[in-house]
């Protein structure tokens, strides 16, 4: 159940509050990015950001809750070891911008945190865990415009698992994992999954 | 399909995913575009049959943020005036499908028998002095936003019990929460059917003010009233009414709530109402918020997240 509630599969409920997965892999899954390899890509990707925005000054980083959330959190606070200087982060829940509410039961919000001053003249870095039908961004980007007019929308993933149904792509990629659609990718983070690493389960390989 | 029309209905899950809800919610009245697309192409229809400004204008407010197509019925010259029934009114709304019917009327019970008519969520807006959910569901909500979590918090009811349906929406709500709930009135004022409410009752106004986290007066409905309650309008003030000297008796931190309309002079003085302890005001902005979670939870979905078994 748990499991099933992390799937970043099509349309997969995207649960406001964290749910306590554990990072201990159930049958059938293996470990595709440990630790030290989440971490690598993490600190590739903060410097990735800061060199395509000549600087953290009108950076602004929001993750897409849960995982994604916590993943800007992280860049964010590299991105700042780096240039000594902090830069915004913020958290922005798409669910009730999603095309796939009337599939499903309703669910509960999660959290949107946006700086004081907005999104106005920002470049804004939307950051989620995994990257599959690119929904959930286009929902993203239909939330964005209501909050205002960024002068540029860029994309970060840990995970880009293929199988796009919209013309999205992501600017900044932890790791290309070519998937089977019957598979399924669970990322697990150690704030609230005790450990770091992204599995894979399932499918006829 | 599932409707809200008793706050003894929804578990404490239920009611902390709806203050929940409306807490991420509440944030999109401070938008410049305070509209979320999520509700597009459904219809809710506000039928009331009572007279109501607030109600109607904030169940109003909050289908048009979630961009659902609002219908606005009130019985005054509607077919009801000519003798139309509630079940042939019911039938109309569910040939025109509707989506959700936010229906007030003057008999308790009518949402019930409206629920049984119609495929739509029915949303208790008001009926004669039973319940009233929204109005308990957007107090617990200014409270929890003034003073934290209600576990354990002391919470006083004070005035016309008797004719009040959003002290019983609110005695079953707040006791969900965990707050401890103590109606006070005088004993013309309450209910002869108490024994199952799960509360306190006092007489004593001055008694139970200094434990008191939160006072919530009740306006007295001269329009329910067929008899003569209380002696005076002035003995009533002097006994349970809100003047400046009881409010200075409150613990420090304590907040006063009243769900609109007042009666400045009677139950609660001016100067108490316009204080700012009081927060009779935000009960006003956190219902639209309050009443947009509870139209998401109930309508986004394939099926409704919350409310209790028709």
């Amino acid at each position: 159940m748990n499991a099933a509630r992390n799937q970043a599969r099509d349309g997969e409920p995207r649960t406001g509050e964290a749910v306590p997965a554990g990072g201990r892999p159930v049958d059938g899954e293996r470990a595709v990015l440990e630790a030290p390899d989440i971490n690598r890509a993490l600190t590739r990707i903060a410097h990735e950001i800061l060199e395509r925005a000549k600087g953290p000054d009108d950076l602004l980083l929001l993750g897409i809750p849960t995982r994604g959330a916590l993943l800007a959190r992280r860049l964010a606070d590299r991105i700042e070891q780096v240039e000594g200087r902090p830069v915004a982060c913020g958290s922005l829940d798409v669910t009730m911008y999603r095309d796939d509410l009337r599939l499903r039961p309703a669910r509960a919000l999660g959290r949107t945190d946006l700086p004081e001053d907005g999104v106005d003249g920002r470049i804004v870095v939307l950051v989620d865990d995994v990257l599959y039908s690119g929904r959930t961004v286009r929902a993203a980007l239909d939330a964005l415009n209501d909050l205002g007019r960024p002068t540029a929308v860029r994309l970060a993933v840990l995970v880009d698992r293929g199988h796009r149904e919209l013309p999205i792509r992501a600017d900044h990629v932890g790791k290309n994992l070519p998937t089977s659609r019957s598979e399924t990718v669970r990322v697990c983070l150690a704030e609230i999954d005790q450990r770091d690493a992204v599995l894979l389960r399932g499918g006829q390989r | 399909m599932r409707h809200l029309l008793s706050t003894a209905d929804l578990s404490r899950d239920d009611a902390l995913l709806i203050l929940d809800t409306a807490e991420q919610l509440s944030q999109v009245s401070g938008r410049s575009i305070k509209k979320l697309p999520t509700l597009r192409g459904r219809t809710v229809v506000n039928l009331f049959f009572e007279d109501s400004t607030r109600t109607r204008i904030s169940f109003e407010a909050a289908a048009k943020r979630l961009s659902a197509d609002v219908i606005n019925f009130s019985a005054k010259g509607s077919s009801v005036s000519k003798g139309e029934s509630l079940k042939d009114t019911a039938l109309t709304l569910q040939a025109m499908g509707a989506d959700a019917v936010v229906v007030r009327h003057g008999a308790s019970g009518a949402p019930h028998r409206l629920a049984n008519w119609v495929d739509g969520s029915v949303v208790n807006a008001g009926d004669g002095t039973h319940e009233h959910p929204t109005q308990a569901l957007l107090d617990a909500f200014t409270m929890r936003r003034r003073l934290g979590d209600l576990e354990g918090r002391r919470v006083s009811i004070v005035g016309d019990v008797l004719h009040s349906r959003v002290a019983r929406s609110n005695v079953h709500l707040l006791t969900t929460l965990g707050a401890e709930v103590t109606l006070v009135a005088p004993p013309t004022l309450l209910p002869v059917a108490m024994g199952e409410w799960p509360c306190e009752v006092s007489y004593d106004f001055d008694a139970v003010l200094p434990k008191s986290d939160v006072v919530m007066m009740l306006r007295v409905q001269h329009e329910r009233m067929n008899a003569s309650y209380f002696p005076s309008a002035r003995e009533y003030s002097r006994r349970y009414g809100l003047d400046p000297e009881r409010l200075g008796r409150m613990p420090d931190g304590a907040i006063v709530m009243h769900p609109g309309p007042m009666n400045r002079g009677m139950e609660i003085a001016a100067e108490v109402a316009d204080s700012g302890r009081s927060t009779i005001v935000e009960q006003v902005t956190n219902g639209v918020t309050v009443r947009m979670a509870v139209l998401y939870l109930l309508l986004s979905g394939s099926e409704p997240a919350i409310g209790g078994n028709q």
